[in-house]
C-alpha cells in the first residue's frame, strides 16, 4: 500500500490538542499570578539550563553536531514521500502493519479499533507528544477503553484529570506534596499514615500501581522519537525504562509516528542520540534507548502497528518558510531558556506544544485565520532569540514567529473588510514616518506632549493598548528639542 | 572617516541625548558625522508585529536614504542601537524579498554590509576600545538580546566600557536574559512583559548599581519605566552617553549632550 503525498494535507482538525479556549495573554494571566507555578518554573528551568549549558560546553564539536542535525533534517523533509514509502515497506517486510492517518480523528479510529480486535479494555501508554497532539486518551475513552501513563510525570498529570505543561516534564507546574494527594487519591491501597512527600517515596508508590498495570497489560501505545528508514527501525528514547516495559512486555505494540519523524540510516541516528539528551535532560546519555523493527518471534510483542500521522504535517511541509519546524526533536530547550515560557506558564499556549516551538508549530499546524486563539501564540514572544541559540536543529524561531505575525495580519485583512485598530495606527505611523517633513512634523508635536505628562504618567488615562505601558512603566520624559532640530539649530549650516 | 548618523526613530524623537552623545565621542575620535536628515524609521516596529506591507514604504526610504549618505562619500553608516542595526542587517531584504521586490532586497543588502551598531563600529572597524572617556560611577551592563542574539556584539560594548577611567563596572547576574521589552510586545503581553521586566530589576537592584547601561534606547526606556515607577533609584543611560563622557565633559554637566 502507498498514499500519495504530493498534496498538502488538511490542516490538524478539531479533535487535536492544539487550541485553548482563549487567546495566550489572557490565558497567561493564570500562570502569570500562580506563585507555585512561578516557583517551580524558575527553579526546574534554571536547573536544567545549567545541565544543558554543562554537557553541551563538554562537546567540542557541538556546532558542527547542530548543523548536522539541522542538515539531516532538512534533507530527509525534502524527500519526505520517498521516505515514508520505504519505510513502510521495511516495516511491512519485518512483520509489522503500517497505517496512514491524515488526521486526529483517523488516527484514533484506527487506534481504537486496533484495541478492540484484541478484546481487551486497557492500554498501557509510552510518554508521546503524537498521541498527546491527537488526544487519544480521550477517544479511548469514549470507546471503553482505559489509557494508563506509565511516565512518572505524565501519570501524575492524568491522575489529576490536568494537562500537561512541558513536553519533556508535563508536571512540572505540581509540586511533591500536590503530588502526594494526587496519589492518594487515585492509588488503590496507599495509607495515608506513612506516605510522605519524600520523592522517592513517591516514586515507589508509583513503581508499585505501574508494576501491576505492566504485568497485566495486553496492548501498548507509544510514540517514536526517530523512525529509522533503512531498517524500519522505530526508537523510543526515554528515562525511567517505563517506555521499554510497554515496549516489550504486551502482546501488542501500536505506536502513533509523526511523518517527519523519519531519518534515512543508522548513521542519521548517531547524530541524534547525541543531541537529544544533552538538548533535553541536560544528560550525556539518557538510560533507555529501545529499539525495534517489526517483530521477532519470541522476542518483546507478536504484532505491531505503525500508524504514520499528519494532521497538519505536509501542510507545513508544503511552506518552504515554515517547513523547518517540523525539523523539532522535542527536546523542549526552546522552553527551558523562554522567559516567557518561564513566567506564562505551558497552559497559557492552550496547545501540547507550548513555549518557543509550539508558538511557531502549533499555528502552523492548525492554520490562522486571522481571528484564531493560536493567531496570537506567534505574539506569544520578545523575540530575543534564546530559543534559537540552544535549538538542537537550529530551527530559525525568531525568524518564522516574525513571518508568522505577517501570515496573522494578511489573514485578519482578507478576513474583514474594516481594518483592525491596531492595522490603522500601523497604517498611519507608516504614511508618517514615510516621509522626513511629515516625521519632523510629528516629532516636534510630540513635544506638545511634555504638558500632558506628568511624574511619567500621561494626565488623561491612555486607551488600550498603550495602557500596557503605563499599567507598569512610567512614559519617558519628553525632551525640548528633537535630535533634527538640535542638529539644525546648533549645525544648520553644515552639510547634511 | 566620514561617518553617516543612523539616529533611529527613537533616538531622535525620544531620546536626542544618545545620537548627540555618539556625534560627540565619534567627533572626538576624529571622524566626520553626518546626519542625513531625511532618515525617518528603519519600520522593525511593523515588521515584528506582522504589518509588512506598511514596513516596506518605510525600507525603501531608509534604503534610499543611505544610499545617498554613502554617494555622499559616508564610510559607514552608525547606530547606538543594537536593534535597529539588526533589523536593517537581517530583515530588511528579507521583508522585501517576501514581498516580491528582489531589487530593492539588494539595494538594502549593500546599505545594511555598510551598516554598524556603534559598538561593533569602534571595537571592529576603527580598532579601539580606549575612547578615553571617564565616568566615575557605579554602573551594571545590561547586553540587549538583538545586540547579543542578532547581531552578536558579544562583550564588545564591555571591552569599550572597562576602558572607562573611573568607572565602577559591576556584574548583571542573568544579564543576558531578555528584559522584557520586545516592542510592541510590551503592550500586547503587558502583564508578562512586566514580570520580566520585574526579574531584571531586581538583578539591577541586586548589584548596587547606580546607573544601568545598555545599547539600546528601547530597551533602556523600558527598564528605566519600570525603576522609575517603582523609586528604585537607578537611572539608565546609553553606551553612548558613558562613551562621550570625558573628565573635561562629564556626563551630566551640560558639556556633554544630554
Amino acid at each position: 500500500m502507498t498514499t500519495f503525498l504530493g498534496m498538502p494535507g488538511p490542516p490538524a482538525d478539531a479533535t487535536s490538542e492544539l487550541r485553548g479556549s482563549v487567546p495566550f495573554p489572557v490565558a497567561a494571566e493564570a500562570g502569570l499570578t500562580n506563585s507555585r507555578l512561578r516557583r517551580n518554573l524558575s527553579k526546574a528551568t534554571g536547573t536544567i539550563r545549567a545541565k544543558r549549558a554543562a554537557v553541551v560546553a563538554e562537546v567540542a564539536d557541538w556546532e558542527e553536531l547542530r548543523e548536522a542535525g539541522r542538515a539531516i533534517k532538512e534533507a530527509a523533509l525534502a524527500r519526505l514521500p520517498e521516505l515514508l514509502v520505504e519505510l513502510e515497506e521495511q516495516v511491512e517486510a519485518r512483520g509489522g502493519v503500517v497505517h496512514w492517518a491524515r488526521d486526529a480523528s483517523e488516527a484514533n479510529a484506527i487506534v481504537v479499533d486496533l484495541v478492540r480486535a484484541k478484546g481487551v479494555d486497557e492500554v498501557v501508554k509510552v510518554k508521546s507528544m503524537a498521541t498527546q497532539e491527537i488526544n487519544l486518551n480521550d477517544a479511548l475513552e469514549a470507546a471503553g477503553i482505559r489509557a494508563i501513563e506509565t511516565d512518572l510525570a505524565e501519570l501524575i498529570v492524568q491522575l489529576a484529570d490536568d494537562r500537561p505543561s512541558h513536553i519533556l516534564v508535563p508536571a512540572i507546574h505540581r509540586g511533591r506534596a500536590e503530588i502526594r494527594q494526587i496519589f492518594l487519591e487515585a492509588m488503590p491501597g496507599l495509607d495515608p499514615g506513612t506516605l510522605t512527600d519524600d520523592p522517592r517515596q513517591l516514586a515507589e508508590a508509583a513503581r508499585a500501581y505501574l508494576r501491576e498495570a505492566f504485568l497485566r497489560a495486553r496492548v501498548a501505545v507509544s510514540g517514536a522519537n526517530f523512525g529509522v528508514v533503512e531498517t524500519g527501525t522505530l526508537t523510543v528514547v526515554e528515562s525511567e525504562g517505563n517506555g521499554r516495559m510497554c515496549l516489550t512486555l504486551p502482546e501488542t505494540l501500536i505506536t502513533v509516528m509523526g511523518i517527519e519523524k523519519v531519518i534515512p540510516t543508522w548513521r542519521d541516528l548517531e547524530v541524534f542520540l547525541q543531541l537529544l539528551p544533552r538538548s533535553s535532560t541536560g544528560e550525556r546519555m539518557n538510560p533507555y534507548t529501545s529499539t525495534w523493527s517489526g517483530v521477532q518471534p519470541g522476542d518483546g510483542p507478536a504484532e505491531f502497528h505503525l500508524i504514520l500521522l499528519d494532521n497538519g504535517r505536509t501542510r507545513v511541509l508544503a511552506d518552504p518558510a515554515g517547513r523547518s519546524a517540523l525539523h523539532c526533536i522535542r527536546c523542549s530547550a526552546c522552553l527551558n531558556v523562554c522567559p516567557v515560557y518561564e513566567r506564562a506558564g505551558g497552559h497559557a499556549y492552550g496547545s501540547v506544544y507550548p513555549g518557543p516551538i509550539g508558538a511557531i508549530l502549533t499555528p502552523q499546524l492548525t492554520g490562522l485565520t486571522g481571528d484564531s486563539v493560536n493567531d496570537s501564540l506567534p505574539y506569544a514572544s520578545s523575540l530575543c532569540g534564546a530559543c534559537e541559540e540552544v535549538c538542537p536543529v537550529k530551527i530559525p524561531i525568531p525568524e518564522q514567529l516574525v513571518r508568522l505575525r505577517a501570515e496573522h495580519v494578511e489573514a485578519y485583512a482578507s478576513a474583514h473588510r474594516i481594518p483592525s485598530g491596531e492595522a490603522a495606527a500601523m497604517r498611519t505611523a507608516s504614511w508618517i514616518m514615510g516621509d522626513a517633513t511629515r516625521f519632523a512634523r510629528a516629532g516636534r508635536s510630540a513635544r506638545l506632549g511634555r504638558k500632558g505628562i506628568r511624574s511619567g504618567r500621561a494626565i488623561v488615562p491612555l486607551p488600550p493598548p498603550l495602557s500596557g505601558w503605563s499599567s507598569s512603566r512610567d512614559l519617558p520624559a519628553l525632551p525640548e528639542e528633537t535630535f533634527r532640530e538640535w542638529w539644525a539649530r546648533t549645525r544648520g549650516g553644515e552639510r547634511r | 572617516m566620514r561617518i553617516g548618523l543612523f539616529v533611529t526613530c527613537l533616538g531622535d524623537v525620544l531620546f536626542p541625548r544618545v545620537p548627540k552623545a555618539t556625534t560627540a565621542l565619534l567627533e572626538r575620535l576624529g571622524h566626520e558625522v553626518v546626519f542625513p536628515a531625511d532618515q525617518t524609521c528603519c519600520g522593525q516596529m511593523h515588521v515584528n508585529t506582522g504589518y509588512q506591507r506598511d514596513a516596506l514604504p518605510l525600507i525603501r526610504h531608509h534604503v534610499e536614504v543611505f544610499e545617498r549618505a554613502l554617494a555622499d562619500g559616508c564610510s559607514a553608516l552608525v547606530a547606538p542601537s543594537g536593534s535597529c542595526v539588526g533589523s536593517v542587517r537581517h530583515q530588511h531584504a528579507e521583508v522585501a524579498r517576501r514581498l516580491g521586490d528582489d531589487e530593492l532586497a539588494q539595494r538594502a543588502g549593500a546599505v545594511a554590509n555598510r551598516t554598524f551598531e556603534l559598538s561593533e563600529f569602534l571595537v571592529d572597524v576603527l580598532g579601539v576600545t580606549d575612547v578615553g572617556a571617564a565616568f566615575p560611577h557605579r554602573v551594571t551592563y545590561h547586553p540587549t538580546c538583538h545586540s547579543l542574539r542578532m547581531l552578536g556584539v558579544a562583550d564588545r560594548p564591555l571591552q569599550l566600557l572597562r576602558a572607562v577611567r573611573g568607572i565602577d563596572l559591576v556584574e548583571l547576574p542573568d544579564a543576558e536574559v531578555c528584559c522584557g521589552f520586545g516592542g510592541t510586545f510590551a503592550l500586547k503581553n503587558a502583564q508578562t512583559s512586566t514580570a520580566m521586566l520585574a526579574d531584571k530589576i531586581a538583578w539591577v537592584r541586586h548589584t548596587q548599581a547606580e546607573i544601568v547601561t545598555a545599547g539600546d534606547s528601547s530597551c533602556l526606556m523600558h527598564i528605566g519605566g519600570g525603576l522609575a515607577r517603582l523609586q528604585v533609584g537607578v537611572r539608565t543611560v546609553h553606551v553612548a552617553e558613558i562613551l562621550a563622557s570625558t573628565e573635561d565633559a562629564p556626563w551630566g554637566s551640560g558639556e556633554v549632550p544630554r
